[in-house]
């Protein structure tokens, strides 16, 4: 069913246009006593929604070590090829020496970074994650590759469940004792 | 004229010039603020000088107003990269911007914008005293379409040209309406029940006094309504910025422009405003008077400070310009209410019905001013400031 709209002819005041254009004055006048909206940015911060994709970061577990291995999945999973890893050894005497390796430096290059998360989902160690920072700013190219400290300052720590080296020491330390494991 | 005379206008004439420059500046900030408390934002508020916004409450109040914005876009466009097209008309592209502006600073000569007394006479505080007042506004007014004609034509590209020819085909139809609007002020004004100046006296200092009784606005409504339109149109603002429209024309006469040479056109369209509304206060406002007598009330109700010397010449100055700011903010009021008209639909409001309701009124009023003079004689109308003839 199609319903007819009759057109009214209009009136001479509508005809003039002066009633709708100081019904038009009236409304922007009211909303130039609203309350404002906008958010005032770098003092104000938006609400970041969970499991937003921003800046990617090493992250350090409960003990204040790194859990990056420098297995370099991430380096070799990552798209725009922006992650690169120099693999490191842990020393002998190092108290961390049942981990098994460290990376020596950890550079992710933020310019070429896409920010499409295979490197979080890749690592085996939940090393890397991208979190919330979405604010990147800088000066020079140089500036804007991370390295590795960056990189932790940025991440700093996140909770773990499985404390993987923590029960590998027990292992080490029980095996050492003579015990089977 | 004595060589102290001369030495005098000169620092009056730089003053004022600078203070209209200074008012079409800030209008630019008043624009941005008053834009986006309509649109509910906030509105610049970062820019800051330091020392002066440093200052515990005030400085901080300022810099949330937006004060320091001007001067800091003022250095913006004076230390942009200034790149000129290969292709412009190189000298008629320089000149424009500076065509543009000048007219509007030029009629500012004539504008009376304050009132002072000696030995009970009044005197207007003006550059320029002379007769025809407003038929100079109204030359010089429109010779500022030039700078927008030749800056569009200079740029030498389609969209600008486009702008140019709109600009000069809008200024034309609004120039006759706006004209026309005011000869009914002109007839009341030089009329027996008028000003002071005498009879065929232009002055806009005659055309004030001639309001104490009555504002111009308040008896003439529909011919201040034709000339605040026509108003509107030739300083182009919104709803008729033809000569601009970004929707259609990029950017419209000024496309090619960037820079200080933009920030001169950008000046140059507040200046207008600023004149444009100054004129308008004048001749419909009531000018430097404080509210009309409407015939019954004292006459010090027009006028209450004019006893009180310098003082008086100060307020007189105030209402002036509160007055002229309060027509400022409906200018930009009314830019973000209204959509742009088409340009077909521009050309008709001008030629269909704002010049033909104008001569309505020219008869209507000539017609109720005989009347008036014929039957309700008034003997003697009292002329309250009387003015030294010379």
């Amino acid at each position: 069913m199609s319903k007819v709209v009759e057109r009214k002819p209009l009136t001479f005041f509508e005809k003039t246009y002066l009633p709708q254009i100081l019904g038009g004055l009236r409304i922007t006048l009211k909303n130039f006593f609203k309350p404002k909206v906008t958010l005032q940015y770098p003092e104000e911060r938006p609400p970041i929604p969970e499991g937003y994709r921003g800046v990617p970061t090493l992250v350090k577990d409960p003990n204040g070590r790194e859990k990056c291995v420098s297995c370099q999945l991430c380096e070799f999973v990552c798209p725009p090829k922006a992650i690169r890893i120099t693999p490191g050894e842990i020393p002998e005497v190092s108290e961390t020496a049942h981990v098994e390796k460290a990376p020596q430096d950890f550079e992710i290059n933020m310019l070429r970074c896409i920010y499409c998360g295979m490197c979080q989902e890749v690592c085996p160690e939940e090393a890397i994650f991208l979190q919330d920072i979405y604010s990147l700013v800088g000066t020079s190219r140089e500036e804007l590759v991370y390295h590795k400290q960056k990189l932790y300052e940025l991440g700093g720590t996140l909770p773990d469940e499985h404390y993987k080296w923590d029960k590998k020491k027990e292992a080490a330390e029980r095996a050492a004792a003579g015990g089977h494991h | 004229m004595d060589w102290i005379d001369i030495i005098l206008k000169v620092i009056y004439a730089v003053l004022v010039v600078v203070v209209t420059m200074t008012i079409a500046g800030y209008s630019v900030m008043a624009e941005r603020k008053i834009a986006s408390w309509i649109q509910g934002r906030i509105g610049p508020n970062r820019a800051a000088i330091p020392g002066i916004s440093d200052i515990p409450v005030l400085g901080r109040a300022l810099v949330k107003l937006g004060i320091f914005q001007l001067p800091a876009d003022g250095l913006k466009f004076l230390f942009k990269e200034e790149p000129m097209p290969a292709h412009v008309k190189k000298i008629y592209y320089v000149v424009a911007p500076c065509l543009s502006l000048i007219p509007a600073l030029v009629t500012v000569v004539v504008l009376p914008f304050g009132v002072y007394f000696i030995d009970g006479q009044a005197n207007p505080l003006v550059l320029a005293d002379v007769d025809i007042g407003i038929l100079f506004i109204l030359a010089i007014s429109s010779l500022s379409v030039y700078g927008i004609v030749l800056g569009a034509w200079a740029g030498n590209s389609k969209y600008p040209f486009y702008g140019g020819i709109r600009s000069s085909a809008q200024m034309i139809s609004y120039e006759l309406a706006m004209g026309m609007s005011i000869l009914p002020v002109l007839m009341w004004a030089n009329g027996p029940n008028g000003g002071v100046g005498g009879l065929g006296d232009l002055t806009l200092f005659n055309i004030v006094t001639a309001q104490q009784d009555l504002w111009m606005a308040f008896w003439m409504p529909v011919p201040a309504f034709i000339y605040l339109t026509a108003l509107f149109a030739e300083t182009n603002r919104l709803p008729f910025d033809m000569p601009e429209t970004e929707t259609e024309l990029v950017g419209g006469f000024h496309t090619e422009y960037g820079g200080f040479k933009f920030g001169l056109y950008f000046t140059a369209e507040y200046a207008h405003m600023v004149v444009g509304s100054a004129v308008f206060t004048l001749l419909f406002f009531g000018g430097w008077q404080f509210l009309p007598t409407f015939g019954f009330l004292p006459d010090w109700v027009a006028n209450p400070w004019a006893s009180w010397g310098w003082i008086g010449s100060v307020v007189s100055v105030i209402y002036f310009l509160v007055k002229m700011y309060a027509l400022m903010v409906f200018f930009i009021w009314v830019r973000w209410t209204l959509p742009r008209f088409r340009y077909d639909q521009v050309m008709t409001i001008g030629w269909k019905y704002l010049i033909p309701l104008a001569l309505v009124c020219i008869i209507f009023y000539a017609i109720f001013i005989a009347a008036w003079d014929t039957f309700v004689t008034i003997d003697n109308a009292p002329a309250i400031i009387d003015r030294a003839l010379p």
